[in-house]
């Protein structure tokens, strides 16, 4: 790997060229002038637990994976005079999906193929460039990154060559490199670390190549590996039971998300992928902890408790998007909860105790023809065999692979106390189970991935759907509909009473009314947006911050409506960039 | 640690006649194995029951999807599967289809190219009906890369950024050879 301040290097190249003129005019620009950070803020326990409101040094902001920013400076009265503020290309294509984090007026983003960029959140100009050599025999599934983690005057990346890479937040130097796992079976990682007392948390990404999920904890001193806990129990552990002979040791559940974190019971949740290769028929049993929560302890790793949203999945639905926790007053009383909009097309609505997951209630918010109900006292759901896919014959089912709503995050609004859904409505999918050996490295996904469909319910009218709806009451406020396009973009809802979303294939980031939809403001950007919107202040003027930059599944849902031929856009151009917007004084 | 490469090879290419195929192949380390493939090597299917055999021309039909194969330096018994990168995908195509860039490199219509996707270095896995028109392509299935190989292996759809790295071979002796190393890069664009 190497570190590289892009101004400095420019200037060492010239002077060597030309001449000692070009050099002083190096040294002495105002502008764009890389190099340490004076003055930073180290990011304690403390700031972390209860982050000042200006701003967004955590994955959703919070530890509580809300999404919501308690700015209002920027509101439903003056978004409609939102203008930029600046921009910043990254210089790096393929999919852009980590918010650009905010720590009292220094920005980080990260950008595919592993690279660290810190910018002044005023100015927008560049501190320092961290670009991590990849190794040239890697291949990348999943070409992104979600995001650095933040804790005291470091920060974390975690890499598709599977590294836990710790750097200098003032420099960009390499403190220490860690290998996780081995990339060349399959093991790659592309969250934003969660980082609780002193411990860097990743967990692996790698389901669809026979991986056996984990989470694993760093000291973010030394980088020592304090624990590493399996999302598939071994022999002897509880839950192994729920799997027949070996499947459990390529079975999937990577978790491949940040999880959440609740402070007061130290508990952290944990969101886990499906169970591997798809059809339910190669590995029988409920597959725990495939497509549940997982509750950890994050001092030990030891799994508290857990809730599977659904058993032998056989449909790719990762429910790795860990749910919010939201303090809810539903059916005449309090309670804490958990809220998971899932890949299964169900909105869960859960309590969470320091000893259990508890069932409370869950609805279908998307069209979906696999479930028939939902147990009442187990939260169980009740599967329709007709829909579910197994070896040896073609089944259809909807939503499609990628559900009903795939990991982009929803957001909570504390304000409207409504949860913002960025819903596909209206795909379906299917295709036909086969025994294929695995072959460490390769796809392993049960099917001819030829034979993978992506298809449109007859009479739609639309796909993508921002959707608000009441938890307390299990109602649909309202809802945008998008026609024309999915919408695979993170949510941000702040108590300007806006809901903020890119994710649409028009390269649109609009704003919308938290309490009543109505589209507010609408900016074309550079390319698709994925990642999540944040909201942020310096010098008391607040910004809204967004990468734009289209690929991975938000482009293979693209190609597969484009060859379906039913009139989509299908020509997102690529390459990254940082928005930054402001209201016009 | 293995032994110095060049001394290895003299070793090895002194006892070549007798040394069993099993002992060279034993040291993981070897760099050999590493080595991108050369001028002379022979292929052997890289999977399947027959991993590890030479492929003739006689195992390649027009109309079959290709043969996953690793490269063979056959003077020292040394299969060169140290590297993913040096996987080729090998197929029988009708000679009157290739193009003017294709012909010269084929043998009796058989092609070789690398198996690593210029995308993101995903294994091109896949043999089906290209999305634009009738012929079947080579096919990534990690975001839909698609590859010609009548016509050097031209992107022909999806994200992919360059053709896949080409192979010349030869029949000689009945026996499908190398003829030259890869014309064009290999591996997956990485920034
Ligand atoms: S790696 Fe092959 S299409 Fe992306």
């Amino acid at each position: 790997m190497t570190i590289t301040s892009t101004a400095v290097k420019t200037c060492a190249v010239k002077k060597w060229l030309l001449s000692s003129t070009v050099a002083f005019t190096c040294l002495t620009a105002p502008a764009a002038v890389a190099g340490p950070i004076e003055n930073y803020s180290p990011v304690t326990p403390a700031r972390l637990e209860n982050p000042e409101p200006g701003n967004w040094m955590l994955y959703r902001r919070t530890y509580d994976g809300q999404g919501y920013s308690p700015l209002n400076q920027i509101n439903t009265t003056n978004v409609k005079n939102m203008v930029p503020a600046w921009t910043f290309a990254t210089g790096v294509i393929e999919g852009h999906e980590a918010p650009p984090l905010v720590n009292n007026g220094v920005m980080f983003i990260t950008t595919p193929m592993g690279q660290v960029i810190a910018l002044n959140a005023k100015t927008g100009d560049q501190y320092w460039r961290y670009k991590r050599e990849l190794p040239e025999d890697l291949f990348q599934l999943h070409p992104t990154n979600r995001g650095v983690g933040l804790w005291q005057d470091k920060l974390y990346l975690a890499t598709t060559d599977d590294h836990l890479v710790a750097l200098d937040a003032k420099t960009g130097k390499v403190l220490w490199d860690k290998k996780v796992q081995d990339y060349k079976k399959g093991q790659y990682l592309t969250l934003m670390p969660l980082i609780v007392d002193g411990k860097v948390m990743v967990g692996g990404s790698g389901g669809e190549f026979g991986v056996r999920g984990y989470v694993v904890a760093y000291d973010a001193e030394d980088g020592k590996e304090l624990w590493r806990t399996f999302t598939i129990p071994g022999e002897g552990e509880p839950g192994h039971d729920t799997w027949s002979g070996d499947d459990w040791k390529s079975g999937g559940g990577s978790a491949w998300m940040t999880g959440t974190y609740d402070k007061d019971t130290k508990t952290v949740y944990w969101g886990v992928g499906n169970a591997a290769p798809w059809p339910g028929g190669m590995h029988p049993g409920d597959n725990l902890y495939t497509s549940s929560v997982i509750a950890l302890d994050p001092a030990t790793g030891k799994i508290k408790t857990h809730f599977q949203y659904h058993q032998n999945d056989s449909w790719d639905w990762d429910e790795v998007d860990a749910p919010m926790l939201v303090d809810l007053q539903r059916d005449g009383r309090s309670f804490k909860s958990l809220i998971h909009p899932g890949r299964d097309a169900i909105f869960w609505v859960l309590e969470r105790t320091p000893e259990r997951i508890n069932y409370v209630n869950g609805w279908n918010f998307v069209h979906t023809d696999v479930w028939k109900g939902i147990e009442p006292e187990t939260g169980r759901p009740i599967v329709d065999p007709e829909h579910k896919p197994t070896l040896g014959k073609r089944v259809d089912f909807c939503p499609s692979l990628w559900g009903g709503k795939d990991w982009p995050s929803a957001a909570y609004s504390q304000n409207t106390r409504f949860v913002y859904v960025p819903a596909n409505e209206n795909f379906c999918g299917g295709f036909t189970g086969e025994k294929v050996p695995l072959v460490p490295g390769q796809l392993w996904l049960g099917t001819k991935p030829e034979d993978i469909g992506l298809t449109v319910r007859p009479g739609a009218d639309h796909f993508g759907e921002l959707q608000a709806w009441d938890p307390a009451t299990g109602k649909k406020v309202w809802a945008h509909n998008f026609p024309k396009s999915q919408l695979f973009g993170s949510v941000t809802a702040t108590a300007g009473d806006l809901v903020l979303v890119g994710g649409t294939n028009d390269r649109m980031l609009r704003a919308f009314h938290a309490k009543t939809g109505e589209l507010l403001w609408e900016q074309k950007t550079n390319s698709g947006i994925m990642g999540m919107p944040v909201a942020y202040e310096v010098d008391g003027t607040q910004y809204i911050a967004v990468q734009s930059g289209w690929g991975v599944d938000a482009q293979r849902i693209q190609d597969a409506l484009a060859k379906g031929n039913i009139g989509l856009e299908d020509n997102v151009p690529q390459g990254g960039v940082v928005w930054v917007f402001a209201v016009k004084k | 640690m293995h032994d110095h490469p060049t001394r290895r090879s003299v070793v090895f290419g002194t006892l070549a006649a007798c040394a069993s195929v099993a002992s060279a192949a034993a040291d993981d380390d070897d760099p050999r194995k590493e080595k991108r493939p050369q001028k002379g090597d022979l292929l052997v299917f890289s999977e399947g029951e027959r991993e590890g055999q030479t492929i003739t021309p006689n195992d390649l039909k027009i109309g079959e999807p290709p043969i996953h194969a690793w490269p063979k330096d056959a003077a020292n018994a040394i299969v060169r599967d140290g590297s993913r990168l040096n996987e080729v995908l090998v197929i029988r195509l009708d000679p009157r289809e290739l193009d003017e860039d294709t012909l010269p490199r084929a043998a009796d219509g058989i092609v070789a190219y690398s198996a690593i996707c210029s995308h993101a270095g995903c294994p091109v896995t896949a043999w089906i009906k290209a999305t634009e028109g009738n012929d079947d392509v080579f096919k990534c299935m990690c975001h839909n890369s698609e590859y010609d190989p009548r016509r050097g292996a031209q992107v022909v759809f999806g994200p992919a950024p360059r053709r896949l790295a080409a192979l010349p071979l030869v029949i000689r002796d009945g026996a499908l050879v190398i003829a030259a190393p890869f014309i064009g890069k290999v591996g997956g664009q990485q920034g």
